[in-house]
């Protein structure tokens, strides 16, 4: 949260009843949204309604021994977090306070209340390099210089949005700290390295483009099968225990983005250790860097103050915002936007709201398809172009569809991830259910992938997607009659289903090799597949028997492809393709 | 203290008073009836001229004219390293006769939640000495794993089995060998039965001098019962901050809490969630579970086992269902298996162990761990798949290959689940169970291991046996 700007203070107002996160006050002059604090602890809180003298507040910390009568001091500001330099490499809660540094203020390993904390460093310098000159005329948003922010990561530094905009009279290169001017434009306007800005509004734009760029995840079943466009929105539900996170992260660490902006909205506290712990180890697949130096952490466990789990997403967009109008491409991950919905809910009973359907409130749908849509492929005002990809896990209760959270939400995305909780019984990971889920940008996304993997991509897949929905129908068959009774083309089809079910589609997130799969790869394992299919089709022609078509010692090698070093994967497919010719050849 | 005589209206387990003076969110109350008698309670909404107290022991006997004092303070546990070995109630109060207790520090029972960058990520492997646990669903010291069992389950013999037999395997516990092991048995709601189960078990083994117990039997008061985890797990991270114990805390039966949470939400009026309970039982859950955990720099740990009994055995019931979205996996009691007389009956397929991977494999327990564990789910779910087949085409229209996956599936549950609740498996035996069953398939089936494991491990003999059969 925002705590530089001095603030005026408005009159302030008395607590009036305390419920939970919910406090009212009594005369307090405030507008909708302002920062509050409450109580002699001043815990940070928000204005959510105003009625008659009466302001409602939700308060982001815990309430217990909050009394009536205690003051409420106003700030006059929105809800707001502060941009710049040091944001990456950083791990906030839901109001953007940094843990590590409320760790040091609190001297305790437990979050104490009414502490509070700059969300970025505002005594640490940082080395400027100017990109325009004294005389240039700058507009709103435009860069005018940049400092190094993490080994990956230029920082951008740009006219604030809200300003007017000018000829720059002064700037020179050198450190500074991130509240001293950089620049100074003819119109008195002076430009610092942090901004500020309210999380609740979306940061300008010029326009919206149609994504065409694959938003590429190093997973085989979602570049391969259910893609992602950067700038694309992308719903991951399933029960618990069906991978969500694990997904999450997949992609948090492989998603070839610049910056990773990661959610944990309501979730573990040791997943998010998890997190912590990991990310400065493992290198970016891009930069090579640690992957820190590309990500922003936002923590807010279950556990933590069900109100500032609200706000969690809005403080993670408007950083991933922040950081799309320098030019860059970021993905924003949500685990999970139930828990979110489920803080409104939370907060929305309290106020005694007429809910709508089972107890959310009535403008569940709104809140959800404004936050997506802040996502996408824009142009920004500075004349970069950016995107921000937003994927939500949804926690649907008792891995249910049809509930309102993950029914709203598939409304909106164009991408859906639907994790099986039969699929994660098996320990097919991921868990993603080939039949339910799609993806709408497919086919944008083709000519991409037809330039830059191969040629037949698009004609491949469709070949896998076909034989998926074979075996689909033919497993209901098999259910009753039992697998020997099909005839043999059949079989072989089972058998080709179930090399592209373990072999390509089951990905071990663990493995050091092949938790990363780049599209090349995903192609030629899948061609290997379609090679034994096209070479026993042959042989069964042949009156080869099914069970030495299938019994041949190369077949399960194509499991093994997976877990071969990306150098060797091409060597190893060529051999592995040309002994599978050779033996189903030397059968007839 | 302020004392008023000013109650307005009495609703089930709430009172509603009408105050003059300011009084804080979640403060303690005490309320002295018509006979003399004093209940305690808590405020859960305060606003400047009334507040609603919900009381623990039951409103009854209370009326208009009681009296009712406000202690200016939220509730708080005494907590000393003297509590161990000692049996309260659900309240906090001994039982045992013992010695009254004599604090060295009152705690706030609602606790802070840990900051996630102060945790320490929990990894190190706890040999609870049951195969399906340690084998395939690796319990790890700072976890929360619940048993979701069913009514009239053997759930309390499976939670005692890793009381007793939970250890730390030699080789490891090296550097920390003399931080202390202690139990918290949290108990909400269960019969007097089970609780003698549970007391005589820890009394015959030696257990109650490194145990606190906290007992709210099924006739105390049900709005107790939302007190009685937070004292426990207030003790526990005492116990484990404070004073370096790896402290082991079993919840039984979250139902019963859950339960209680229901009745105060209709008390109050709230609108209801899914089946009746509340909006706000996600976040209540969560601030029992999450004070599992580790921190760094500091030598203790509490690692949780809270037990539920799923309604009708029904797994997206809320109660397991907000369960299983906070805790780190699920032990699974099925009542099949249990039938079939499998000691313990544990599911393995529905069951998990979300930090498993992390407290396994080479030098932590062994380098074909990970790989066996997933061999030993894949086969028994194909063989479980196949079972139903069966009993449509029977065994002789399977292939061989099916038929293989079948006898397994038979012997994994009589060989690798079945052991008796007075066996004490140490993780090298699990794992050579496991090879024995996963060689019972030709080599090639084995696609999750790793060939030099396969190498190491598979016993040719037995594959053949089979085949020869």
């Amino acid at each position: 949260m925002s705590q530089a700007t001095d603030t005026t203070v408005r009159e302030d107002g008395v607590i009036e009843s305390v419920s939970g996160p919910v406090v009212t006050a009594k005369d307090l002059d405030a507008k909708m949204n302002d920062v509050v604090y409450v109580g002699e602890e001043g815990l940070m809180g928000e204005v959510i309604e105003i009625e008659g003298d009466i302001t409602t507040i939700q308060v982001y910390e815990e309430t217990s021994a909050v009394a009536p009568g205690e003051p409420v001091e106003g700030t006059g500001s929105p809800l707001s977090v502060d941009l710049g330099p040091g944001m990456l490499d950083s791990i906030y809660d839901g109001v953007q306070r940094p843990l590590d540094v409320l760790e040091d203020k609190m001297g305790s390993a437990f979050l104490d209340r009414g502490v509070d904390a700059p969300g970025i460093d505002l005594e640490k310098t940082w080395e400027f390099t100017p990109e325009v000159e004294e005389g240039d005329e700058v507009e709103a948003g435009d860069i005018v210089g940049s400092v190094p922010e993490t080994p990956s990561i230029d920082h951008k530094v740009m006219v604030p949005p809200d300003y007017e905009g000018g000829e720059v009279v002064a700037i020179e290169s050198g450190n500074f700290n991130v509240e001293e001017t950089v620049a100074e434009l003819d119109n008195g306007e002076e430009i610092q390295m942090r901004q500020e800005w309210p999380v609740r509004s979306a940061r300008p734009t010029e326009d919206k483009q149609t994504p065409t760029e694959p938003l590429t995840s190093g997973q085989r079943i979602l570049d391969g099968l259910f893609p992602l466009a950067k700038g694309g929105t992308a719903a991951i539900p399933g029960p618990f225990g069906s991978g969500k996170t694990v997904t999450q992260q997949s992609l948090a660490k492989f998603a070839d983005a610049d910056i990773v902006v990661y959610i944990g909205c309501g979730e573990r506290g040791n997943e998010m250790t998890e997190v912590i712990d990991d990310f400065p180890d493992l290198p970016d697949p891009q930069t090579g860097n640690a992957l820190m130096a590309r990500t922003c952490l936002i923590a807010n466990t279950s556990n933590m103050p069900v109100a500032a789990r609200e706000s969690c997403v809005y403080t993670g967009i408007t950083i991933a915002e922040h950081y799309r109008d320098m030019g860059y491409d970021v993905a924003l991950m949500a685990d999970s936007t139930s828990r979110w919905a489920e803080a409104m809910r939370e907060i929305s009973s309290r106020l005694e709201e007429m809910p709508g359907e089972e107890g959310y409130p009535a403008y569940l749908a709104a809140r959800l398809s404004q936050f997506y849509e802040r996502a996408g492929y824009f142009d920004n005002i500075n004349g970069t172009e950016g995107s921000i990809s937003a994927i939500g896990a949804v926690s649907p209760p008792g891995g249910d569809f049809s509930e309102p959270v993950t029914q709203n939400t598939l409304r909106i995305v164009k991408t859906f991830w639907a994790l099986d909780s039969d699929l994660a019984e098996k320990r097919h990971f991921p868990a993603i259910d080939w039949n339910d889920s799609y993806s709408l940008y497919r086919d944008q996304l083709d000519p991409w992938f037809v330039e830059n993997v191969a040629e037949d991509w698009p004609e491949q897949r469709q070949w896998a997607i076909d034989i998926l929905d074979e075996d689909g129908e033919l497993q209901e068959v098999v259910q009753l009659v039992g697998k020997d009774a099909l005839p043999e083309d059949q079989q072989l089809t089972l058998e080709v289903a179930r090399f592209i079910k373990e072999a390509w589609l089951q990905q071990n997130a663990l493995h050091d090799v092949d938790r990363y799969c780049p599209p090349e790869k995903t192609y030629r394992i899948l061609g290997a597949i379609r090679t034994f299919n096209d070479e026993a089709i042959d042989a069964l022609d042949a009156g080869v028997p099914i069970e030495e078509i299938t019994g041949i010692d190369a077949a399960p090698q194509l499991n093994r492809i997976g877990t071969t070093p990306d150098d060797e994967v091409d060597e190893f497919v060529d051999d592995l393709e040309s002994d599978i010719a050779d033996q189903l050849r030397s059968l007839y | 203290m302020k004392e008023y005589q000013t109650i307005t209206e009495i609703s089930g387990p709430l009172v509603h008073v009408e105050t003059d003076e300011p009084i804080g969110y979640n403060e303690i109350v005490e309320i002295e009836t018509g006979d003399g008698e004093t209940r305690r309670g808590q405020v859960l909404d305060s606003s400047s001229d009334h507040v609603a107290i919900q009381v623990f022991e039951g409103t009854e006997g209370i009326d208009m004219d009681s009296s009712v004092r406000f202690l200016g303070e939220t509730m708080k546990m005494p907590v000393t390293e003297d509590l161990l070995g000692r049996v309260l109630d659900g309240s906090g109060n001994p039982i045992d006769g013992g010695p009254d207790i004599v604090p060295d520090e009152r705690r706030d029972i609602v606790g802070a939640a840990i900051n996630p960058y102060s945790r320490e990520y929990p990894e190190d492997f706890i040999q609870t000495g049951v195969s399906a646990i340690d084998g395939m669903n690796t319990l790890v010291r700072g976890q929360k794993l619940p048993i979701f069992s069913g009514s009239g389950l053997p759930h309390n013999d499976l939670a005692l089995q890793i009381a007793r037999q939970a250890s730390v395997p030699e080789e490891e516990a090296g550097e920390d060998e003399d931080t202390e092991f202690a139990v918290i048995f949290g108990a909400m709601g269960i019969t007097a039965e089970e609780a003698n189960e549970f007391m005589d078990d820890f009394e015959r083994t030696g257990a109650l001098e490194r145990s606190v117990v906290f007992m709210n039997l099924a006739d105390d008061p049900a709005v107790e019962r939302t007190v009685t985890p937070r004292l426990a797990l207030t003790t526990a991270e005492y116990l484990a901050f404070d004073k370096g114990y790896h402290v082991l805390v079993i919840l039984t039966d979250m139902t019963n809490y859950c339960e209680a949470l229901r009745e105060i939400g209709a008390a109050r009026e709230e609108v209801p969630g899914r089946r009746g309970y509340p909006g706000y039982m996600y976040t209540d859950l969560a601030q029992l579970y999450e004070r599992a955990g580790r921190i760094k720099g500091q030598e203790g740990s509490i690692t949780q086992i809270p037990i539920l009994t799923m309604p009708s055995d029904d797994i997206t019931h809320p109660i397991p269902d907000l369960t299983g979205y906070i805790t780190e996996g699920q032990i699974l009691v099925d009542r099949d298996l249990n039938s079939q007389g499998i000691q313990p009956p544990i599911d393995p397929l529905p069951s998990l162990s979300r930090l498993m991977d992390d407290g396994i494999g080479e030098g932590l327990t062994r380098g074909d761990h990970g790989g066996v564990s997933d061999q030993l789910y894949a086969a028994y779910a194909q063989g479980e798949d196949l079972r139903d087949l069966v009993n449509i085409v029977g065994r002789e229209a399977l292939s061989e290959r099916d038929n293989k996956y079948l006898d397994f599936a038979e012997r994994f549950e009589e060989e690798f689940v079945q052991q008796g609740y007075g066996t004490d498996r140490d993780i090298d035996e699990t794992l050579d169970i496991g090879w024995d069953l996963l060689s019972m398939l030709p080599k090639e089936e084995l696609n999750r291991i790793d060939e030099e494991n396969i190498a190491e491990y598979y016993r040719e003999d037995v594959e053949a046996e089979v085949a020869a059969d």
